[in-house]
């Protein structure tokens, strides 16, 4: 059986940090991903990232991710496997894997150090005809359009006002598909302002305090009627409007995706704050088990830009936890804990704050 | 309504972020749009003139010393947010010249009529593209020609054409 320093498990903005990190201290490492290629959500992204220089601020989230696979390119101590889904971490340190775009190969590895950066998933709505073909999550309308070039329908309506729903507006305006209306149950916008005026600066109308009641369509969306409601999240009777769309695009939040860290047996916890069930850690982002890490989304949904600043935590931490010490890594680690620090000290981050607060052994 | 409840910033809320009217007058410079502390630099880390000062936090609002400022424009392309854009009240006796960002297809010309956009969207008049300014990171940005009255109301451009037309 193949024996790894670290395995990282998942290839999007933590995992490909705490990869890159961890083979500057020499670890000999194994990066297992489920996507046809690296770069996890990083590739879908097509605005400049926000942060400073050292989250590479301005630069956009598929050049950062072509950045890192550059790197990683260079570093001969990082083994790569793609379409590869990591199933389970048992007693005796095995990690299974199945292999091929259709798993039909198991294979088991073994880490020394397991470093867990599987991301999250999306969360659903209910509401009538929530089934019907044109009802999308906001990262499927990502892959098709920005990955594989497909426009996913023609009139648009986007449920929630967060980052992702309004950066994927703004995208679905730029591949020249129609957005009829943002609407969110929140008296308030929820992502940057300054995505929230761009799209309004398009003609795009966000409606808080308004959500969608039902969808219509026989084969498919054919229109959708939406609808405000009150303080209680009851709708207001009176105040339905229809529109005409083929499309409906849910952004209403992620959730960790941490079943891998549920089944290794890591002390979980659900914290509202950070989205759901996550892993307990120490500062330096190892679980409640010795040999195993987290990084990113698994560990909070939080933006890419800290995400990635855990990964490089993790990387160096679970390197160094092999006795594998980065030359500088006194002075690196208390740098990523700084910029972490820089990244939450702000308004939209203070529940985040809250949440690692209670998650910390 | 403000900025926080439906990304239109209000007459108040616009008017912290303004330049001053003597400033205006002598020469063109950035009024940045940005209102909320968010983990955010680029700005001031690309101004060549040190006139977007440095940030003592990281999510600090941007701060224009107009001084410095040239109104070169480079800090409105490094902008994640596409917040920032160049006022010249002295373009001509009645026109001034705005710098917008954009990243639609296709790109107006040199010399086009497109409809000039208020901050909801709205068309508010006919301008003309003075220059169209293709950048590294893929923001370009666009120089229009408008009425001076409507030099703090227009903000974007709506280029209409056979395929995004709408």
């Amino acid at each position: 059986m193949k024996e790894y320093d670290i395995i990282v498990v998942g290839g999007g903005p933590a995992g490909l940090a705490a990869a890159t990190t961890a083979a500057k201290c020499n670890a000999n490492i194994l990066l297992v991903d489920d996507g046809l290629q690296l770069g996890g959500q990083l590739i879908k992204q097509t605005h400049k990232f926000f942060g400073s220089t050292e989250q590479f601020a301005g630069i956009r989230g598929i050049d950062i991710a072509h950045n890192f696979i550059d790197e990683i390119s260079h570093l001969s101590n990082i083994e790569i496997l793609t379409q590869s889904t990591a199933t389970g971490f048992f007693e005796d340190g095995v990690l299974t894997i199945l292999e091929g775009y259709n798993g039909n190969r198991l294979s088991k590895v073994k880490p020394r150090r397991l470093i867990i950066a599987t991301g999250a998933s999306e969360n659903m709505l209910s509401f009538i005809n929530n089934d019907l073909p044109g009802v999308y999550g906001a990262g499927a309308v990502q892959t098709l359009m920005n990955v594989y070039g497909v426009i996913p329908g023609r009139a648009v309506l986007m449920v929630g006002a967060g980052n992702i729903g309004l950066i994927v507006s703004y995208q679905l305006l730029q591949a020249g598909i129609e957005v009829k209306a943002i609407v969110e149950a929140l008296p308030c916008i929820g992502g940057y302002w300054v995505h929230a005026s761009k799209i309004r600066r398009l003609g795009i109308p966000i409606y808080t305090r308004c959500t969608l009641k039902e969808v219509k369509g026989k084969e498919e969306v054919e229109s959708v009627t939406i609808c405000n409601i009150d303080d209680k999240f009851n709708f207001i009777p009176g105040s339905e409007r229809e529109l005409s769309v083929d499309t409906i695009c849910l952004a209403v939040g992620l959730s960790p995706l941490a079943e891998l860290l549920w089944q290794a047996g890591c002390e979980m916890a659900y914290i509202p704050e950070l989205c759901g069930y996550v892993a307990k850690r120490d500062e330096n982002m190892k679980t409640s088990l010795d040999h195993i890490y987290i990084a990113g989304d698994v560990a909070g949904i939080e933006e890419a830009s800290s995400a990635m600043v855990e990964g490089q935590i993790a990387g160096l931490n679970a390197a160094a936890s092999l006795g594998l010490y980065h030359e500088k890594y006194r002075e690196l680690n208390l740098a990523f804990h700084r910029q972490l620090l820089q990244l939450r000290h702000n308004e939209v981050s203070e529940s985040i704050t809250r949440g690692i607060k209670k998650a910390t052994l | 309504m403000s900025v926080a409840l439906n990304g239109v910033p209000t007459k108040e809320e616009l008017k912290r972020v303004t330049p001053p009217e003597e400033v205006l007058a002598k020469k063109p410079v950035v009024m940045v749009e940005c209102f909320q502390n968010i983990p955010c630099d680029p700005c001031a880390a690309n101004c060549p003139f040190g006139a977007i000062l440095p940030f003592a936090d990281i999510n600090d609002l941007p701060l224009v010393d107009y001084e410095k400022c040239t109104g070169c424009g480079i800090c409105i392309a490094s902008c994640p947010g596409l917040a920032i854009f160049v006022l010249d009240m002295n373009y001509s006796a009645r026109e001034a010249l705005i710098k917008v960002p954009y990243e639609m297809m296709p790109l107006p010309k040199k010399g086009q009529m497109v409809s000039g956009l208020d901050r909801q969207g709205c068309k508010v008049a006919e301008v003309m593209v003075q220059k169209v300014t293709r950048t590294k990171n893929k923001t370009s940005i666009i120089s229009i020609v408008v009425p001076k009255e409507l030099a703090q109301i227009i903000r974007n451009i709506r280029v209409e054409d056979a395929v995004n037309g709408r």
